[in-house]
């Protein structure tokens, strides 16, 4: 299987490597094609946003102003905080110089001269890692003004790493704006989107850093090669990270459209002591779980999970086996979204302070059954009411984990079932 | 002290606010009311939008910690591998709680989601190692490193 982002060559990640391997080409390939085209070709590649939501890349691109007299920005989003996601991470690492070329092509399609890539700041390491990958491409002429000569173009750009601080909601995208502008990270109402005003009220895009990465072979390759592989409206690979009772975590760069059961049951080397799964998280912490015998035959694409159930998220696929008790899992999840709310809104605010105190009520062995219709009533009076898709975040895995296992939740309550863990 | 980072942010970027308040929290390990009040001179906002700035960012203290941060990831993939009873052991093996900071003021316990290193859960960070695949046994031997 060929991989696209996450290479097996050894070294991809120094620039000497990444040359010899065909590195700087796209970038150089084009310069010599209008930014129309570019744009044009990455909306027929069907390329989909890799941060969470599966927008249509080139469609974004193609928001942006044709003619303004301000500046345009780009956002490399790599904030990745949602629990269960550490796949951006494998890019900052293992393939840093094709994340700096496709963030060049991108600037150069949607007409930006500045990258801001946010990196979450707990990832001290791979903060300098990546550092040390644009200090090189400077160094070596890939960026800034000496890239006019090295490419023969009279384009240029400059990339700079902006850290957070640690806060959840700064991943999502107009909180990530406020952030680099150096205030709160609120979210902000959309429309207007982005395009129309994001950065310092200029036209602005915001991508993931696997969606980014992507660029460089399908300009290299071509829209067909990409179209052509793995589900045809959702193409590419996927980084798929895999976490909790498997054998094997980690991070698989698998076609789109994979079967869930195998990539659990043979890239991930199954489950632990051959135990039976009593649930599936798909696409990272605030995606709807699936129970265990939801999993059989479900693809891994934006259209597959929907029809499922489901979504795809951030691809991050965490196990849960047959002694897990979901309800401290559920408490667990419920906490963190209430913990990293923002407060703006109050269905957010003060609806994920109430699913949290519900669960730890079960948990505490005092909640009764009519606790399962309230948190369900709570998570419907959050979702859709709010500014961002926190809101969503926070009241789906509460009511889907509560609706898709109304039995063990009710024998919990009634003490039926008991657990350690 | 933190005077002389200021030099380096000359001229003054309109995105500086808070990798300078990353910076100054690196001299101190926390940001010293005097310090807040010069940035606000510095960056020629008002006090109260560095303090707000400061407070909103979970990076960011107002009081000094331990000369070691312990993190204990209690994300969804680690939570599943048991880090509750990692944060116990730790908790009573040090004799504080999440969130304290240890007499000798060399340890602080702080609890995290989700520091992304799922894939080798359960994890703690302690300042910017992280141990992974860790069971309640290795805490002896990790916090030993950092006495
Ligand atoms: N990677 C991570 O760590 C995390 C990812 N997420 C993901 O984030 C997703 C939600 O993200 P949102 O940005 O709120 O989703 P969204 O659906 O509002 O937007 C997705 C992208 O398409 C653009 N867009 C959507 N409709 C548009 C329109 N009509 N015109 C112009 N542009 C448009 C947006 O600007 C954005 O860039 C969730 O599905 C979740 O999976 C959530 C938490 C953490
Ligand atoms: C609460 C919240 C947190 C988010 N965190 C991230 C994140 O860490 N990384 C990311 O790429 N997208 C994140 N997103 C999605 C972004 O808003 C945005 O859709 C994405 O960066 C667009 O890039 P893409 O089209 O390439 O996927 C988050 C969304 C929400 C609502
Ligand atoms: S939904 Fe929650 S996180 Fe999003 S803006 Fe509203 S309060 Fe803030
Ligand atoms: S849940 Fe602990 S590192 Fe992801």
């Amino acid at each position: 299987m060929e991989k696209i982002v996450l290479p097996d060559i050894k070294d991809f990640h120094i620039l000497d490597v990444y040359l010899q391997h065909g590195g700087y080409t796209a970038a150089k390939k084009a310069f010599t094609q209008s930014p129309d085209d570019i744009i044009d070709q990455v909306k027929r590649s069907g390329l989909r946003g890799r941060g969470g939501a599966a927008f249509l890349t080139g469609l974004k691109w193609s928001f942006m102003p044709k003619t303004t007299d301000k500046p345009k920005y780009l956002c490399v989003n790599g904030d990745e905080s949602e629990p269960g996601s550490f796949k951006d991470r494998q890019i900052f690492e293992y393939n840093p110089h094709q994340l700096i070329e496709g963030t060049i092509i991108t600037c150069y399609a949607i007409g930006a001269k500045v990258a801001y890539i946010y990196i979450r700041g707990e990832y001290h390491k791979w903060i300098k890692l990546m550092q040390k990958a644009l200090d090189d491409a400077y160094a070596n002429g890939y960026l800034g003004e000496k890239m006019k000569e090295k490419f023969g173009t009279d384009f240029s750009c400059d990339i700079y790493i902006h850290k957070g601080a640690g806060a959840y909601i700064c991943g999502e995208e107009s909180a990530l704006m406020n952030s680099i502008e150096g205030k709160r990270g609120y979210p902000r109402v959309k429309p207007p989107f982005p395009a129309q005003n994001g950065l310092w009220g200029c036209p602005t895009t915001i991508n993931n850093v696997e969606t980014i990465t992507n660029v460089p072979p399908i300009i290299n390759k071509g829209w067909e090669w990409f179209a052509s592989i793995g589900e045809p409206k959702h193409p590419g690979t996927i980084l798929f990270g895999v976490s909790g009772h498997v054998n094997k975590p980690g991070v698989y760069e698998l076609p789109s459209g994979t079967l869930l059961t195998d990539i659990i049951y043979n890239h991930a080397g199954g489950v632990p002591g051959n135990k039976k799964i009593l649930c599936v998280i798909p696409g990272g912490s605030s995606m709807p779980p699936l129970r265990g015998d939801q999993i059989e035959g479900v693809k891994m694409d934006a259209e597959s999970l929907k029809a499922a159930g489901s979504a795809i998220g951030t691809g991050g696929i965490m196990v849960m086996d047959e002694d897990t008790d979901l309800v401290k899992v559920l408490a667990r999840i419920a906490h963190f979204y209430h913990h990293e709310s923002c407060g703006q809104c109050t269905p957010c605010r003060e609806g994920t302070g109430w699913l949290e105190k519900i669960l730890k009520r079960l948990i505490a062995g005092k909640g009764s059954v009519s606790d399962l219709d309230l948190l369900i009533t709570v998570a419907n009076q959050i979702e859709g009411n709010t500014i961002c898709a926190l809101g969503e975040a926070a009241a789906w895995p509460v009511k889907f984990m509560v609706e898709r296992f109304r039995d063990y939740f009710e024998k919990r309550v009634s003490k039926e079932i008991s657990l350690p863990v | 002290m933190h005077k002389q980072i200021f030099e380096s942010y000359k001229p003054l970027d309109r995105s500086s606010l808070i990798p300078l308040l990353q910076d100054i929290q690196n001299i101190y390990g926390y940001l010293p009311e005097n310090a807040l009040r010069d940035i606000s001179d510095f960056v020629g906002v008002p006090l109260s939008r560095v303090y707000g700035v400061a407070t909103f960012y979970n990076q960011f203290r107002l009081t000094p910690l331990g000369k070691n941060i312990i993190r204990v990831c209690r994300g969804t993939a680690c939570h599943v591998k048991n880090s509750a009873n990692i944060l116990y052991a730790l908790e009573s093996e040090l004799g504080i709680k999440a969130g304290e900071t240890t007499r000798d003021k060399q340890f602080t316990i702080e609890v995290v989601n989700c520091i992304g290193a799922c894939s080798i859960a359960p994890v703690i960070l302690v300042n910017d190692d992280y141990h992974g695949r860790i069971t309640v046994k290795d805490i002896p031997k990790i916090l030993k490193k950092y006495q």
